[in-house]
């Protein structure tokens, strides 16, 4: 087994699933619509007041954004879990942590870039100080991926019970803290105008964590699933 | 139809042997099987049988490594299948009940994936396996549109293109026309001809000389 076939595995895999998601688009849409849906009856339902918005905005964005990502994740395994796909992977001669890295990052460009992508029309509909705006994005494109990696291994553990859905919450959402916490936190920063360094050192240093952790992890949570 | 092409690669210059030994598997306080013992050797095929629920899907999936069992051990080669994983995956193929094709990509997209993860270089196109498995006509069309035995050809398609001396397959010829029957009976006595190593667990009588097929009977 040579490096450029553990390449061209990781690439297969990675455009295997991105066909896969074009192909059934219209689940796509399903975590964005709600993203979108979540943040824009905020201002109907609180206040229209720009104040009041502008201090919620970045919680709620956040908010919105991990319940969006939460939704989307048992998709990730469940379609390859029922006709077979998974077994094979699980049999490839490549590490199955590099399939699953594949897996991934396909979820993110799937999910997370979209969120990304949305997120300063939602700002601004929120009343947040165009200043901040940056801000958000940069906390999304650090804690996306950490999303999806972490989401990962929970899905991995239930994807083999058929009711997993409560429990992937509760297994999930404890490690969802400190992004949300940390992301949260530097976009109210960012809008007061305060330096937001230490927070996106903190999330960079949770990406590199999970970027490097999660995949051996759902690795490990995917054969045990299977047996 | 001629498939004498896919001789394993290895089958000549290193010898395979892999052997179980006093292999149990216990699901939910019932025994499924205990103590089996046997060996498969290059030009040996294994036939499992049993009435349903016996444990042949149990028994395949744990010689693939998919499911630990309860005792007893797998030697590839003479060592464990967990200590020699990537030489043992390389050297096996498993088709299971769930045979792994999207219905969302087509049979040719279905076949690139698992190359990619097979890691071989085929020694044919992708366009002829299929052809050869029936499926002219067919490469670029949604497998979502093709009949359940279809499904099952394009996955049998992958054991043509694989270089693997060992094959798993489970009831391989569900769901399949009398014609497919024979094409796939044709593609396994071949391949045990050419020295390759086959366990299935099927009903269906193999036209195999004596001594190259051995048969495992799992009682309740």
């Amino acid at each position: 087994m040579s490096e450029t076939s553990l390449r061209s595995a990781f690439f297969t895999v990675l455009k295997r699933d991105l066909t896969l998601a074009y192909r059934t688009r219209t689940e796509m849409f399903n975590p964005l619509l709600f993203f979108i849906i979540v943040i824009s009856l905020f201002p109907l339902a609180v206040s229209p007041d720009p104040k009041v918005l502008q201090s919620l905005a970045p919680g709620v964005i956040w908010v919105a954004a991990l319940l969006a990502t939460l939704l989307s994740l048992d998709s990730m395994f469940r379609s390859d879990f029922d006709d077979g796909a998974l077994e094979q992977m699980l049999l490839s001669v490549h590490p199955v942590s590099v399939i699953v890295l594949g897996k991934v990052l396909a979820h993110w460009m799937v999910t997370g870039i979209p969120l990304l992508v949305l997120s300063p029309l939602l700002a601004v509909l929120m009343h947040m100080p165009t200043d901040s705006i940056p801000a958000l994005m940069i906390t999304l494109a650090l804690g996306g991926p950490i999303l999806s990696l972490v989401g990962a291994i929970g899905v991995a553990l239930t994807v083999g019970l058929r009711r997993g859905g409560v429990l992937l919450s509760l297994l999930i959402l404890p490690l969802y803290i400190p992004v949300l916490i940390f992301a949260a936190n530097a976009v109210s920063n960012a809008a007061a105008g305060l330096p937001i360094a230490g927070q996106l050192y903190f999330l960079g240093a949770l990406l590199a964590l999970a970027l490097t952790l999660a995949p051996i992890a759902t690795a490990a949570a995917l054969r045990i699933s299977l047996r | 139809m001629s498939l004498a092409q896919n001789l394993p690669d290895s089958s000549s210059d290193t010898p395979a042997k892999l052997e179980v030994k006093g292999l149990t598997c216990i699901r939910d306080d019932r025994v499924l099987f205990r103590g089996l013992d046997f060996s498969l050797e290059p030009g040996q095929a294994l036939q499992i049988e049993g009435p349903n629920g016996s444990g042949k899907t149990t028994m395949l999936r744990t010689l693939c490594g998919l499911t630990l069992p309860s005792d007893g051990e797998i030697l590839w080669n003479g060592e464990a299948i967990e200590d020699v994983r990537p030489e043992y995956m390389a050297a096996m193929d498993f088709i299971g009940h769930a045979h792994g094709i999207k219905k969302e990509l087509t049979p040719l997209e279905n076949l690139q994936v698992a190359l990619a993860m097979a890691d071989t270089n085929p020694n044919q196109s992708l366009e002829g396996v299929l052809e050869k498995v029936g499926l002219k006509g067919f490469e670029d069309v949604p497998a979502i549109t093709l009949s359940a035995g279809q499904c099952r050809r394009v996955a049998l398609g992958r054991l043509l293109l694989s270089k693997s001396i060992l094959w798993i397959l489970d009831e391989p010829f569900t769901a399949l026309d009398v014609q497919g029957q024979a094409q796939i009976e044709s593609m396994l006595v071949n391949h045990v001809e050419n020295g390759g190593m086959v366990i299935l667990t099927s009903h269906h009588p193999l036209a195999l000389k004596d001594g190259m097929l051995k048969t495992i009977n799992l009682r309740p």
